[in-house]
C-alpha cells in the first residue's frame, strides 16, 4: 500500500462507512504511533498548529483522556467541553455548538453523545473533521479499531479469527462497530448475550447469533465481553446480575472452553465479578491495560490521518 | 360564470360513471355531464387525455392551527391540499388548545370559510385536552359541526375509557378514528424495530405496539356495538387483524398511508429524520400486506396523516426530531405512482379509497360526481411525470422523505364547490 495515503471522508463516525483498505491503513499508521508511545521522549510534531476540540455530552474517562494525551503527544492544541458546563446547558442545539466551535478554527471535533446518529448530523453542519467517540447505540469506532489493532499486535491477523462478544449486544455501541470492523477484516464474529439483549436481524451483518455463552466462546482466539449497565435490570431486561453472572459470566472454567491461546478483552470500565471472573480480569490472558495503550495510539493515527488531509495525497480508493 | 370541463375521462364510482364526458358547472354545484355540452358562455377547461375524478377527500390531517402556526395554518394547510388534489378534508384535534368543545369547533369551522380554499370538516376529541381521563363532551361536538372523534397523537391508553367512549358515541352515530399504539410496548423506541434499527443503533418500536392496540379496539368495537375507524395502518398483522374483525361483523373501516406502501424503514438509514414517522416505516413484508389489503378492501381508504413540522424540529438528533411528514402534495401521486401503475388497485378502485370511502365514514356528501352534488373535481394527467420538489410545496413545512422521488399524476386541476383552486398545477389563490 502506498505509504501516503488519505482517508476518503473528513469525518470518522463509523466503521460501517469505511473500507477494508482504509481499516487496515489506520491500523498500520497506529504502529507508529505505538512505537513513539513507547520511547522516552513522546512529543511529536504530527499535529503542530492544529486544534481538536472534545465535545462530550456523556462522562468519559479512558476515551476522553485518551484522545487528549493522543493531540498533546503530537503537539496540538487542544480543548475540551463538557455539556453540563457548557451552553448546551442554556438549550443551545447541537448544531449550534458546533458551528460555533468550527468558527474559532477547529481541525477535528471529537464528539460523544447519548443519541446515535449525533456526530452525523454534527458532521453535515461543520467544516471541521468529526470523529465519533461514541453515538448512542450505535457505534464507537476507535474503540474498535484499538480492539482490532490489539488482536492484531497478538495474533498477526483478524482473518480467520474466532472472537466471541458477550453481553449486551442492543445497547452497544462497541460490539456494534467491532462486528463492522472485525467482519471486514475477515475474522468470524459470534455473539452471545441474553435473549432481550440481542439486536433483532444482527445475523444479517454475518455474525453467529448462539443462545449459550459455551457456544459463542467454545474455540474462539478472542473472547470478548461487553459492560453490563446495571439500570437494564430495572427495566426487566435481565433478572438479576447474579442470574447475568451465572450464564454469561466468563470465568476460568468457562474458558477452558476457548483456544488455549485464547485472550479475553474488555471495552471497560469492568464489573468485576459479573462479566469478568476477578482472576480472569486480571489474569495473563487479559489484553484489558494493553487496550488502553492501544486506544491512544489508534487515536494519534487518526487524528494524524484526517488532520492531514487535503495536503493532496492519494485518496485510498 | 359557468364552468365546462371537456372531454376529460370522467370516473365516478358512485354513479358508475366511466367514459370521456363534458361536465357543465354552475352556481356552484354539477349540474349536466354529457357528450359535447355547447361551452357558450362558460369557461371552459380542456381536459382532453386527462382524468377527471371526484375531489379527494382525506379522512385525516394535521392542520396544526390553533397553536402551531408557525408549522402550518387553515391558509396554508388548505392550499397545500388543494395542491395536492383535495377538496375536502378533516383535520385532527391535537392542537393547542385542543379541538374538544363547541367553540374550537366554531373557530375551525369559521376561519376555513374565510381563510380557507378547501372544505375543512373538524374531528372532536375523544377525550378532554387528548389526556385520556375523561370524555369530551360527545354530544355537544356532533351537532357542533365534528364529524368524527379521535385523540390522534396518542392512543387512548384507558381500554375502560375507550370502551364507554364507544358506547357513548354510538348513542350519536359518530365514529371514534383510533391511533393504535401500545405506549408501553413502544418504550420511547424511534423507529421500526427490525434490522434496521439494530443497525443503526436507534430503539426499536416493535409492530406489537401497533397490533396489540387494534386488536383491543376491536374487540372493544365488536362488544360495543360501535363504528369505528383504524388510523394509519402499518403493519402486516394490523391488516390481518381487520381482515378478521370485519368477517366477524364488526363495523370497523380502516385507512393506510401513502408512506406505508411506498417507503420502508431502510427509509431511516442516514438518521434521516423526514422519515421519522408514528407508526413507523415498516418492512417490505409489512408493505406488501398494506396493498394486499388494499386490494381485497380490508383497507378501505388511504389517508395522508399530514403532519407538518417546522425544519427545526427536524434537523435535529433523529431522537429528538418530531414524528410525521407533509402528505397532502404527495398522496396522490404516490398511489397512482406504487398501486395503480403497477396494477394493484384500478383507476376505480383507487377513488373508492380516495374520495368515496372517507366520505362515507365522515358522513359527507362528497367523493362523487354527479348532478346537483357540489362540484368537487380532480384533473390529472396520468402519464405525466414530474420531481417531488419540497421547496415547492404550498405547506409552510417541508418535511418530507419523498424530495426528489419521479411520481405521476399530479393535479393539474383542483375545483372547490364549483371554483378553480388549482389551474395548470398552479394555485390561483
Amino acid at each position: 500500500m502506498n505509504k501516503y495515503m488519505n482517508l476518503k471522508s473528513k469525518d470518522l463516525l463509523g466503521l460501517r462507512d469505511i473500507s477494508p483498505e482504509e481499516i487496515e491503513y489506520i491500523l498500520n499508521t497506529a504502529k507508529t504511533m505505538k512505537y513513539i508511545l513507547t520511547t522516552n521522549n513522546k512529543k511529536t510534531a504530527h499535529l503542530q498548529g492544529k486544534s481538536i476540540i472534545t465535545l462530550f455530552y456523556e462522562n468519559s474517562t479512558r476515551t476522553r483522556l485518551s484522545f487528549e494525551l493522543a493531540s498533546k503527544y503530537m503537539g496540538a492544541s487542544s480543548a475540551n467541553i463538557s455539556a453540563s458546563s457548557s451552553s448546551v446547558q442554556k438549550g443551545e442545539t447541537l448544531i449550534d455548538t458546533g458551528k460555533t466551535i468550527d468558527s474559532m478554527g477547529s481541525d477535528v471535533i471529537v464528539i460523544r453523545h447519548p443519541m446515535s446518529g449525533a456526530p452525523h448530523l454534527l458532521a453535515r453542519n461543520v467544516k471541521s473533521s468529526v470523529i465519533n467517540a461514541g453515538d448512542g447505540m450505535n457505534e464507537h469506532p476507535t474503540q474498535a479499531l484499538l480492539d482490532m489493532f490489539t488482536i492484531i499486535e497478538k495474533k498477526g491477523s483478524l482473518k480467520g479469527l474466532k472472537v466471541a462478544i458477550i453481553g449486551d449486544i442492543l445497547h452497544s455501541r462497541v460490539a456494534r462497530s467491532n462486528i463492522w470492523g472485525m467482519t471486514k477484516l475477515g475474522a468470524e464474529v459470534s455473539i452471545s448475550g441474553p435473549a432481550t439483549l440481542i439486536p433483532p436481524g444482527i445475523e444479517r451483518l454475518g455474525v453467529n447469533v448462539l443462545s449459550t455463552v459455551q457456544e459463542a466462546i467454545l474455540d474462539a482466539d478472542v473472547v470478548m465481553c461487553l459492560r453490563i449497565q446495571l439500570e437494564r435490570q430495572k427495566k426487566a431486561l435481565f433478572p438479576t446480575v447474579r442470574e447475568y453472572s451465572r450464564f454469561f459470566g466468563i470465568d476460568d472454567k468457562r474458558l477452558k472452553l476457548a483456544k488455549e491461546d485464547a485472550f479475553v478483552m474488555h471495552p471497560g470500565p469492568v464489573n468485576r465479578g459479573v462479566e469478568l471472573s476477578s482472576a480472569v480480569m486480571d489474569g495473563e490472558r487479559s489484553l484489558i491495560n494493553e487496550q488502553v495503550t492501544n486506544g491512544v495510539a489508534v487515536r494519534m493515527a487518526l487524528l494524524y490521518l484526517l488532520t492531514r488531509r487535503g495536503s493532496g495525497n492519494e485518496v485510498i480508493d | 360564470m359557468k364552468l365546462l370541463i371537456k372531454k376529460g375521462h370522467v370516473i365516478d364510482v358512485k354513479t358508475g360513471l366511466d367514459k370521456v364526458l363534458d361536465i357543465l358547472i354552475d352556481n356552484g354545484n354539477v349540474v349536466q355531464i354529457e357528450n359535447d355540452i355547447d361551452s357558450d358562455g362558460c369557461e371552459v377547461i380542456e381536459a382532453k387525455g386527462m382524468y377527471v375524478v371526484p375531489g379527494l377527500v382525506d379522512a385525516h390531517c394535521h392542520l396544526r392551527d390553533p397553536g402551531f402556526e408557525y408549522k402550518e395554518d387553515i391558509a396554508s394547510g388548505t392550499r397545500s391540499a388543494a395542491k395536492g388534489g383535495f377538496t375536502s378534508i378533516a383535520c385532527m384535534p391535537n392542537t393547542n388548545p385542543v379541538i374538544d368543545n363547541e367553540a374550537m369547533i366554531m373557530y375551525i369551522l369559521n376561519k376555513s370559510k374565510t381563510e380557507g380554499v378547501v372544505n375543512v370538516y373538524p374531528i372532536g376529541a375523544v377525550s378532554k385536552g387528548l389526556k385520556g381521563e375523561e370524555l369530551s363532551e360527545i354530544g355537544e361536538l356532533k351537532f357542533s359541526g365534528a364529524v368524527a372523534l379521535s385523540d390522534d397523537g396518542r392512543p387512548v391508553n384507558s381500554s375502560s375509557l375507550m370502551k364507554k367512549a364507544m358506547q357513548y358515541a354510538s348513542m350519536f352515530d359518530i365514529t371514534i378514528i383510533s391511533h393504535c399504539e401500545d405506549l408501553d410496548l413502544v418504550d420511547e423506541g424511534l423507529m421500526n424495530e427490525g434490522y434496521y434499527s439494530s443497525i443503526l443503533g436507534l430503539k426499536g418500536n416493535p409492530a406489537p405496539a401497533e397490533e396489540v392496540m387494534i386488536a383491543r379496539d376491536l374487540i372493544l368495537a365488536e362488544y360495543t356495538k360501535a363504528t369505528i375507524h383504524i388510523a394509519h395502518v402499518s403493519t402486516e398483522l394490523g391488516v390481518d387483524l381487520i381482515r378478521n374483525a370485519k368477517r366477524r361483523g364488526v363495523k370497523v373501516t380502516a385507512e393506510t398511508c401513502p408512506h406505508y406502501f411506498s417507503l420502508t424503514d431502510q427509509a431511516c438509514e442516514g438518521f434521516n429524520t423526514n422519515a421519522k414517522v408514528n407508526p413507523p416505516l415498516r418492512t417490505q413484508k409489512d408493505v406488501d400486506a398494506i396493498i394486499e389489503g388494499l386490494k381485497d378492501d380490508t383497507i378501505d381508504m388511504i389517508s395522508t396523516d399530514h403532519a407538518p413540522h417546522h425544519r427545526d424540529e427536524k434537523n435535529v438528533e433523529f431522537k429528538l426530531a418530531a414524528n410525521g411528514m407533509v402528505g397532502f402534495e404527495t398522496a396522490f401521486p404516490l398511489a397512482i405512482t406504487y398501486l395503480v401503475k403497477p396494477g394493484h388497485l384500478s383507476l376505480k378502485e383507487l377513488v373508492w379509497k380516495m374520495c368515496l370511502n372517507p366520505s362515507i365514514m365522515l358522513g359527507l356528501n362528497k367523493g362523487t360526481i354527479e348532478i346537483g352534488a357540489s362540484a368537487d373535481i380532480l384533473i390529472f394527467d396520468i402519464n405525466e411525470r414530474n420531481t417531488v420538489n419540497i421547496e415547492k410545496f404550498e405547506s409552510k413545512s417541508k418535511n418530507s422523505p419523498f424530495n426528489g422521488f419521479k411520481l405521476y399524476g399530479q393535479p393539474q386541476y383542483t375545483i372547490v364547490n364549483g371554483k378553480p383552486i388549482v389551474k395548470e398545477k398552479t394555485l390561483l389563490f
